[in-house]
């Protein structure tokens, strides 16, 4: 069941050790995620023996928790309150942890109107390469104190120190959400894309792939016939296991294994790169199959002012993250020499030089 | 410095650097100056060596080459409305206003979101996106003469934070000048940026990293319909129960704001709102979304609101009665300004269920230190603003409202807030951050800084304070009734 286990005191000592020694360290929350980011040379030290909800109250719409806490521990104990993560983080398997969910700062189907893991993070205790535990932010919502350390963490792969516990910002989840399908070309689906968001349907979801588009609206009965008398669309009916699986990557579209890049730019922006593409987030979001360079597929993102993540079946020791621009480098790796200066912290697993 | 070597100084300087600008782009002269001397904290004042006024992104980064090199200080403003003190100029310095950077670049419908530069002011760009039916939604109550770059300096709220977020999470990209001169992008035309979040850690910063000169943010649609329900309670505490239970009956308003007695009252005479002026606290509570939506939740929050104690609850009848139950929240400080002849703001956050015991023991400290305080609050996020009366001219007043002030603050970290929750630290603040860090956190700070501004050239001596000024601090809590910053003049 739920355990709760603080040891902090423990993986400090093997933070002070492994910086003595200059010995890197690769970190280890639920492993659900190894698959994400370069591969990391270092002796795992495994983080989710420490665990445990340190505080929730329901009305303060914060949780607070230790970065090895479950997220199903998490999911389940908001659930009880009727509350959420807004991010929808994605699993993709058992035992992944809070701490895993934010260092990796992945969002879901959710996360263009519920929030990005980085816009919920209120505040993080943190140990770092000097084995000192610093706190950064809070449990309140709004805090401008000092720089934004907490969410400079969120995504960060565990390069800048061990997250030991984090503070959430929560929200009520909707009493009801239903799901409608529209089928049409690809252009049909984006149009009406576009102009369900511009309008600003209760749309807490979308997912598009061949020619079949759907959403999910945080509505009620009523508003759901409104809506489809003005839009169409059929209900969809096993809608919470779809979402689930779009989220944790089920789909059958996910499961070759041929490199799939995750693709971030403007909900509407049009791409011209061959290959099959499953686009969420209204568009802002879309998965690619393709085996063409990494460099051709770079190039067109960031013609539209995205980004490109080799996400799955890449070369691990390659290029997985999106190149930065010279000085942006430069910039990452002085902020990695002042929260770890011997580098202990999975070196190598956002970029290599870092 | 002798005022001799400083008019030199300053001839010296104009020169070099109307080689490099517009004569229009350089003020030296006193008058000319003056304006300048202080932002909206106006209690701290200094005449910067000169005022640069530059026109384009290019001469932004030729004035900081040049700074660089010749080891000046650059102190950024925006629109000046910064409440902590956080563009107050250096007296050794220049000060680089960007409100001539003032273009709205794009506004993208499809894409929902817009370019601009940083002098743009907030308003502006829901005044530009409202014929696509977008808005941008961080509405600080400066919005109308604020600017987008100060905004996010300071991560900017509003009383809409709850629900629509601060900067941060309305923020897309910036691109932004480091000291050095050189341009950087942060984050991205998509949701999310390659890399480390750099851009939330420029977001907030003031000033002290880097300057904003082009901001991608994110547009949202006008709801369809908002409504708000104004309620009056007997008792304060009453009205802080009745926010914890609108938040836990899973409804999450637009804006939540609340304000005691006196500041009611204040806004009251001042906007006409029609606010039941007898009153002990006020609740403004408003709904927005699909038209079917918000008539449920209004009647709900009806609802909530009269079960939890309050002794009447009104809602809107029009848009017109919308606007003016708003108009009292929104010109709360200038009606405060109104009663009194200073009004001193504070920014503390709390946890929203300790809300009864910060009021009872502000309520102690007002009455010790014999000066008002009126009390705004964005219930919704736990952001409290204390306004304490005080008046300048009667003599010791201003220091004792600062040490009023500074009490309020480290109550707010003791009950596990912070000492600012959107108006930043500047100068104001300083000391406070002392109370609320201890020094490795403040260490790491000074390291973050020095990564992009190794020299410390950039809006030198604000918002972190040094260990040393610290370890003083603290000796100073010892001997009360020492004045805050002696170095600075009194105005």
């Amino acid at each position: 069941m739920n355990t709760s286990q603080d040891l902090s005191d423990a993986l400090r000592e093997q933070v002070l050790k492994a910086a003595t020694a200059v010995e890197p360290l690769a970190l280890q929350g639920g492993n659900s995620k190894a698959f994400y980011g370069r591969r990391s040379s270092g002796r795992p030290l495994a983080l989710a023996g420490h665990r445990g909800i340190v505080g929730y109250e329901p009305s303060e719409l914060v949780i607070s928790a230790r970065a090895g806490t479950p997220l199903e521990e998490i999911e389940t104990t908001l659930a009880a309150q009727g509350q959420m993560l807004p991010f929808e983080p994605p699993h993709f398997g058992p035992g992944g942890t809070i701490g895993g969910a934010i260092a990796c700062g992945l969002g879901g189907p959710r996360r263009p109107w519920g929030g990005a893991p980085r816009d919920l993070l209120l505040g993080v205790k943190l140990l770092d390469g000097r084995g000192q535990i610093l706190e950064f932010g809070g449990r309140v919502m709004k805090n401008v104190a000092g720089y934004d350390i907490s969410r400079l963490m969120v995504g960060a792969m565990g390069t800048l120190g061990i997250l030991l516990e984090v503070s959430i910002k929560v929200l009520p989840a909707p009493p009801e959400e239903h799901t409608l399908q529209f089928e049409s070309h690809e252009q049909g689906n984006r149009t009406l894309t576009s102009k369900l968001l511009r309008k600003g349907l209760p749309v807490t979801a979308s997912y598009a792939h061949h020619g079949v588009l759907r959403v999910r609206l945080a509505c009620g009965e009523e508003r759901l016939r409104q809506i489809r008398q003005r839009y169409g669309g059929e209900v969809y009916a096993d809608a919470e296991g779809f979402w689930r699986r779009l989220r944790d990557q089920h789909l059958a579209f996910f499961a070759d294994r041929t490199p799939l890049w995750r693709l971030s730019l403007p909900q509407a922006a049009p791409l011209e790169l061959p290959g099959p593409l499953l686009s969420e987030w209204g568009g802002a979001l879309r998965w690619l199959k393709s085996a063409e360079p990494a460099a051709q597929i770079r190039a067109a993102l960031a013609k539209q002012g995205g980004h490109a993540i080799l996400f799955r079946n890449g070369d691990p020791e390659g290029e997985i993250f999106h190149p930065l621009q010279v000085r942006v480098a430069r910039l990452h790796q002085a902020i990695k020499k002042a929260f770890d200066p011997q580098g202990i912290f999975n070196p190598g697993r956002l970029y290599e030089a870092l | 410095m002798s005022e001799n070597d400083r008019q030199q100084r300053r001839a010296a300087l104009a020169a070099a650097l109307l080689r490099l600008l517009p004569a229009d782009a350089v003020l030296f002269r006193e008058e000319e100056l003056i304006p300048y001397e202080c932002d909206g904290l106006s209690a701290y004042r200094h005449v910067p060596l000169l005022v640069l006024l530059p026109h384009t992104t290019e001469q932004v980064q030729a004035i900081l080459r040049y700074c660089h090199a010749e080891r000046i200080p650059v102190v950024a403003r925006g629109a000046g409305t910064g409440l902590s003190g956080g563009a107050l100029p250096h007296e050794e310095g220049v000060l680089l206003s960007l409100a001539r950077l003032n273009r709205i670049l794009e506004v993208d419908p499809d894409n929902m979101q817009a370019r601009v530069q940083p002098g743009v002011r907030n308003l502006a760009i829901s005044e530009a996106a409202k014929p696509h039916g977008l808005y941008y939604a961080p509405d600080p109550s400066s919005q109308i003469a604020c600017s987008i770059g100060g905004n996010v300096a300071e991560n900017a709220g509003g009383v809409h934070c709850l629900k629509y977020g601060l900067t941060v999470h309305n923020l897309l990209e910036v691109k932004l000048l480091t000291m050095d001169g050189e341009l950087i992008t942060l984050g991205g035309a998509g949701l999310d940026g390659p890399g480390l979040d750099m851009l939330a850690l420029i977001t907030g910063s003031e000033g002290m990293l880097g300057l904003v000169v082009e901001a991608r943010i994110k547009l949202l649609p006008i709801p369809e319909r908002r409504q708000v329900a104004l309620a009056a309670f007997d008792d304060v505490e009453t009205a802080g129960n009745a926010v914890a239970r609108i938040i836990a009956m899973g409804i999450l308003p637009a804006g939540l704001e609340m304000m005691d007695n006196l500041a009611l009252r204040a806004a009251e005479e001042f906007a006409h709102a029609g606010y039941p002026t007898d009153a002990a606290a006020i609740l403004l509570c408003e709904v927005d979304g699909g038209s079917a939506e918000v008539s449920e939740q209004i009647l709900q929050v009806r609802k909530i609101l009269l079960e939890a104690g309050a002794r009447e609850v009104r809602t809107a009848a029009d848009e017109a009665e919308r606007l003016r139950f708003w108009a009292g929240r929104k010109n709360a400080f200038p009606a405060v300004g109104r009663i009194s002849p200073d009004y001193y703001c504070m920014d503390g956050t709390i946890p929203r269920h300790q809300l009864a015991r910060v009021l009872r023991e502000i309520d102690g400290m007002s009455r010790r230190h014999g000066l008002r305080c009126a009390n705004v609050f964005h219930a919704g996020d736990g952001n409290l603003h204390p306004l304490i009366l005080y008046d300048a001219n009667q003599p010791g007043e201003l220091e004792r409202a600062e040490r009023f002030g500074g009490e309020i603050l480290e109550l707010c970290v003791a009950v596990g807030g912070t000492i600012t929750g959107e108006h930043g630290v500047g100068l104001e603040k300083i000391d406070q951050m002392c109370a609320q860090f201890p020094d490795p956190e403040l260490s790491l700070f000074h390291a973050v800084k020095a990564v992009f501004d190794p020299l410390g050239l950039l809006n030198p001596g604000k918002a972190i304070p040094t260990l040393a000024r610290c370890a003083e601090f603290g000796a100073m809590h010892v001997h009360a009734g020492q004045t805050r910053f002696p170095e600075l003049e009194r105005f």
